[in-house]
């Protein structure tokens, strides 16, 4: 432990820098793209149309029943054959994710879509709009702002989740740090930066929610 | 889209003997993890509800660390870093001597990693008891101890049965990352089939169908402990 050699990591720091950026764009466009078909799969169980209330429950409850590597393997496999061609690890991973999120969004989404008073549905029927109208302008927006904590806390645990991408040899932050922690020998420095960083983002992200939680709360 | 099927590779003595062996693993791993969790969540959950500060901040912290850091991250620190980190003898123990390596630090990451989450539900739970049952309590001349083991426990550990359900079902799926670390459970055996046989749809299916299994299993499992331990009267559904 006496010989932590902090010259390695500032070496690094480019190569550490170009694995956090595809981390955290990873991040947000799995975010993006699992929150709109979160919602469309939360408004499908909702919709009182049997056929496909039982397909968004039961796509749901398949994907939270299986590990996330596996789901990547599944994309990994999948996409390039249903396409034809290959597209690049990258967008494997983000369709992995992507469908991987919805399904625990659209859980988040329905709580959102459940907490808004059956009422104002009426009186959004009452004065004429129609079903998309409703959910655009009344039933949505106020979903969506009842769930910001718990969205973004989900948005937390989707970031650590896509360390997970090591396993397809995806340079992200995680596999830039191991990649460097072999090819230099310093395991310990490489690995314990690696959490520090991961440990400061989420960190700060969790403070965040709770201060939002405060906010909204009052 | 052309894809050679063949359900048949998976019933081949080999390959069905190792998706066999990795739900061995995985069941294992999920298990051992579980009652380390669950031993180490109770305690620093308890410690956060406690009067004594220092605990209560170390307990928070504790939830903080293993909350904020990836399991993934969690994992190769305990595997590569820490053998390099403890005195040169414990060291040189773990690399060499100490037995199912993988596996004992798939065990400890992942018990350590999920301890805190279930630290927080034994926390929220103590915190629904109703404020009034420890004061009266306290009243009655028991000691925090007492309090704890007579009034809080007994009830908060009834009402976070069905929250801990999940925790349950999350451990079984967080047990894959074993595999990044070279313990071939099932995720690990399936792609292993995938690579042997390119028969990449049946594996990954046999797969999924095993975990889906697993956690219909579970559920049930955690819907038969919650209707045994559910407090009559307590909560919102009938009694």
């Amino acid at each position: 432990m006496g010989d932590f050699d902090f010259g390695v990591i500032i070496q690094s720091l480019p190569f550490l820098w170009e694995g956090l950026q595809l981390s955290l764009l990873l991040t947000f466009l799995a975010i993006i793209g699992g929150l709109v078909l979160g919602t469309l799969l939360a408004l499908a169980r909702l919709s009182g149309i049997v056929p496909l209330a039982l397909f968004a429950a039961g796509y749901v409850n398949l994907i939270r029943a299986v590990p996330l590597i596996l789901v990547i393997f599944w994309f990994y496999f999948l996409v390039p054959l249903a396409l034809g061609r290959p597209i690049g690890g990258f967008y494997s991973a983000l369709i992995a994710f992507v469908m991987f999120e919805a399904a625990y969004y659209s859980e988040i989404m329905r709580a959102g879509i459940q907490s808004v008073a059956r009422g104002q549905v009426h009186a959004g029927k009452a004065t004429g709009l129609g079903y998309w109208q409703i959910q655009r302008f009344i039933v949505l927006p106020q979903a969506f702002r009842n769930m910001i904590p718990i969205l973004v806390t989900q948005g937390i645990i989707l970031f650590q989740d896509t360390s997970l991408v090591f396993v397809v040899s995806l340079r992200d932050l995680m596999t830039a740090s191991s990649i460097v922690a072999r090819t230099e020998g310093r395991l310990v420095e490489m690995y314990l930066f690696a959490a520090l960083v991961y440990f400061v983002i989420c960190f700060s992200g969790s403070l965040f929610v709770r201060r939002l939680q405060t906010r909204m709360a009052t | 889209m052309n894809y050679n099927w063949n359900w048949s590779v998976l019933f081949e003595p080999e390959y069905f003997g190792w998706l066999i062996s990795g739900l061995g693993w995985t069941i294992s791993v999920a298990l051992c993890a579980w009652v380390i969790a669950l031993v180490v969540g109770s305690l620093v959950g308890v410690g956060r509800t406690l009067p004594n500060r220092l605990v209560s901040t170390l307990c928070t912290a504790y939830v903080e660390l293993f909350r904020n850091i990836p399991l993934l991250v969690q994992m190769f620190i305990w595997y590569f870093a820490v053998p390099e980190m403890v005195p040169e003898e414990a060291g040189r123990w773990m690399k060499r001597d100490m037995p199912q390596p993988e596996f004992t630090t798939a065990v400890v990451a992942l018990g350590l990693y999920t301890a805190s989450r279930v630290a927080e539900q034994v926390r929220a739970g103590i915190e629904t008891v109703p404020h009034g049952l420890k004061s009266a309590a306290t009243a009655q001349g028991m000691s925090i101890a007492q309090v704890y083991r007579y009034v809080l426990l007994p009830i908060s550990f009834r009402l976070i049965v069905p929250p801990m359900t999940s925790e349950f079902l999350t451990v079984f799926k967080n047990s894959s990352l074993a595999l990044t670390i070279g313990l071939l459970e099932l995720t690990a055996q399936s792609q292993q089939i995938a690579e042997y046989t390119f028969q990449s749809f049946e594996a990954y299916t046999a797969a999924t169908v095993i975990y889906v299994l697993i956690a219909l299993c579970a559920t049930v499992i955690m819907s038969l402990l919650e209707r045994q331990t559910r407090i009559p009267g307590y909560s919102g559904k009938e009694n």
